[in-house]
């Protein structure tokens, strides 16, 4: 099996659909001869042709729309957006057509669209490269919001989101494309979209994060295990739908819960899980559901980001405080 | 001086406005098919007056009036295949009626029915298009996925004149240009985007010329003249379908002789002589008076025709008013192609809602 990184799962998936499905054409910015600026689709117009991974002119509500009209007519487009900073444009399209077509024409056209864009911060990139405003899309009946955090799922869940009948909002945690290489068999198998991936077990407290912040959170709870504080770790991995159900058994067990974004704190989709969490796990909770989140502030130029994304340092001491509810 | 570009805007009319046809007009539209178009636009002139009644006496929710440009859609739905695919903006009825498209159907959509756009047809046409200059974007999409599967078949977009000043229509036709689709954008120019005139929206001679700026051709025709629509059209159609450049923008000129919706009062911004002036170059009285005056039809044969396209009218509105209402499951059962437990979840609990508030 080859070793591949979480950038390169997204690549090896493209080629893989793209190669049994004639309808899969990739197009955006820079992704055509480049491969995108981060490489995400390096040499598949060399290999598929530039009728099906091609650079479009530089107009994102284009990208956005052009993907509605392609796929009413039978096509499965996957366009990028060169990153989240930069969506804003496409949003038009995104929220008044690709997420509304299949109800608004009671199922005659339809929209298997996949959306990409990097998100996050942690890469020392110029203003507006770091976004993270996932919730923005979880909010639009319609869309769903997919997130990988490792490279197998980058690859699994790239497949399921292309192969999705409606379309699919799939945002990549940029400060880790690259981070770590693992095994990852390019067998065709996709992951299932809804489903949260259980990354540690543990009996006192769970831990919620998704993207860039996994890791954070998985470095978190491996020190608080030498303290003794066994934490359960659940990556969401599909923020809509939502896999409530293992983020209710795993609570249920555990009594207490901290949720990681990075995203900025008011209304971000923390929010949203903690109030399922409080409706469902009512009787169980031991104490309130804690954030540890981006502030509310804008996303900070890079000399203070670190100061901005949840550490390792916040997440031990949001669960050690939640620890000290008896 | 060098010059670098230079461009023309050609403007194309062959039916005055006394509806005197020119005598280089090529001949293009049989009798027939000029009796064909006088149908349409007379049905769709009276399914106009209709609708707003309805919308007036409570029956429907507001609506966008398309008096006064009734030649262009028809002319649009008469020169458009089957297999091309047809994005509207929002009063395309006429070329909705040709596509298939059932009248009703339009009175459904304004009656707040999302069933309406399922279309009683097969066909890959767009839904009528409320966000401005949005579905300039689809267009660019369908006629790419038709390159892609090698078929002659062409995508046309229809748009306002306000919408040419968005972002959309930009980049819509820039696309379609560098990426030579068979896409062709019809700016069906009424003179008014609700109060704001034609020449608050731009410092440009005509509508057209911003064809030049994506590298394809622009091209004015009369918009109320169907002997002029079909000639230009047809040619557009042909080109995109067979030739070397395939987009283009066609501007067809017109006049809105209603208000923006029913919502509206254009009495408020539209001036009076302009509207009485407007009114005397409107598509159909000039086309009655050619088609009395060569002896396509008589007084009579167009009054029985009037009587029989009122009668279908009455019939449109009859079925509109016995539709059912729609279901409440509707309302969540089109998302996705299969439910999430989200709104399975949801859809209960609004129906128990729903049952209570009616014991």
């Amino acid at each position: 099996m080859p070793m591949i990184n979480l950038l390169e799962g997204i690549t090896q998936a493209l080629a893989y659909e793209m190669q049994y499905d004639p309808n899969v054409v990739v197009f955006g910015e820079d992704v055509g001869l480049n491969g995108g600026v981060f490489r995400a689709t390096d040499g598949l117009q060399k290999r598929f042709g530039e009728h099906r991974v091609f650079d479009t002119p530089l107009a994102e509500s284009l990208i956005g729309g052009m993907a509605v009209g392609m796929a009413t007519q039978g096509l499965k487009p996957v366009a990028e957006f060169q990153f989240m900073g930069f969506i804003f444009p496409a949003l038009n399209q995104i929220i008044t057509h690709a997420a509304r077509m299949r109800n608004r024409t009671r199922g005659r056209l339809t929209c298997p669209i996949v959306y990409r864009a990097p998100f996050g911060g942690g890469i020392r990139a110029p203003e507006h490269h770091s976004e993270s405003t996932e919730t923005i899309f979880t909010h639009i009946p319609g869309l769903q919001v997919v997130i990988p955090s490792s490279p197998q799922r980058a690859y699994g869940l790239m497949l399921a989101a292309i192969r999705n009948p409606d379309p699919v909002i799939f945002l990549e945690p940029k400060r880790i494309y690259r981070l770590y290489k693992e095994d990852v068999e390019d067998n065709g198998q996709a992951l299932p979209i809804g489903q949260c991936f259980t990354l540690k077990h543990g009996t006192d407290i769970t831990l919620i994060s998704w993207g860039a912040s996994v890791q954070e959170t998985i470095l978190a709870a491996n020190e608080l295990e030498k303290q003794g504080i066994h934490c359960e770790v659940i990556d969401v991995a599909s923020l809509k739908p939502l896999d409530s159900a293992t983020i209710f058994a795993s609570v249920e067990k555990t009594k207490r819960c901290v949720i990681v974004h990075e995203a900025a704190k008011t209304s971000g989709f923390g929010g949203e899980i903690a109030t399922q969490i409080m409706q469902h796990c009512f009787k169980t909770l031991k104490a309130p559901v804690e954030r540890v989140t981006g502030y509310d502030v804008t996303m900070p130029y890079f000399q203070m980001e670190k100061y901005y994304i949840p550490s390792v340092a916040r997440i031990k001491t949001a669960v050690e405080y939640i620890l000290e509810y008896k | 001086m060098k010059i670098s570009a230079q461009f023309e805007i050609p403007y194309i009319q062959f039916l005055n406005e006394h509806g005197i046809l020119n005598a280089d007009t090529p001949a293009i539209i049989s009798s027939q098919q000029v009796r064909e178009y006088f149908k349409i636009m007379t049905l769709i002139h009276l399914f106009d007056k209709k609708a707003i009644s309805l919308q007036r006496t409570g029956r429907m929710g507001t609506y966008a009036p398309v008096e006064g440009q009734e030649a262009i859609g028809t002319a649009i739905g008469y020169t458009l295949q089957k297999k091309d695919v047809f994005i509207p903006y929002y009063r395309d009825y006429a070329t909705l009626y040709q596509r298939g498209a059932k009248l009703a159907d339009i009175l459904s959509y304004w009656g707040g029915d999302e069933q309406a756009s399922l279309y009683s047809h097969q066909c890959h046409d767009f839904p009528l298009c409320v966000p401005i200059a949005s579905q300039c974007q689809h267009a660019v999409g369908v006629g790419f996925a038709l390159k892609y599967q090698k078929t002659n078949h062409i995508a046309l977009v229809t748009i306002g004149d306000g919408g040419t000043s968005e972002g959309d229509f930009y980049e819509a036709i820039n696309a379609a240009g560098v990426m030579n689709l068979p896409v062709i954008f019809v700016v069906i120019n009424n003179q008014w985007a609700i109060s704001v005139s034609r020449e608050a929206q731009t410092r440009c001679q005509t509508l057209a010329q911003k064809a030049i700026a994506a590298g394809i051709s622009g091209i004015q025709v009369d918009g109320n003249d169907i002997f002029a629509l079909h000639q230009v059209l047809s040619d557009a159609i042909d080109n995109a379908r067979h030739g070397d450049c395939k987009p283009c923008v066609i501007e067809a000129l017109s006049y809105r002789l209603s208000d923006h919706t029913t919502a509206d009062d254009a009495s408020r911004y539209q001036p009076q002589h302009q509207v009485q002036q407007a009114r005397a170059l409107a598509p159909l009285i000039r086309l009655e008076k050619y088609i009395l005056e060569q002896h396509i039809m008589s007084k009579s044969q167009i009054e029985a025709m009037r009587l029989s396209c009122q009668e279908e009218v009455e019939q449109t509105a009859m079925d509109y008013l016995a539709r059912p209402a729609p279901s409440i499951q509707s309302m969540f059962d089109y998302h996705f192609e299969s439910l999430p437990d989200y709104l399975i979840e949801q859809r209960a609990t609004t129906f128990e809602e729903f049952d209570n508030a009616n014991d």
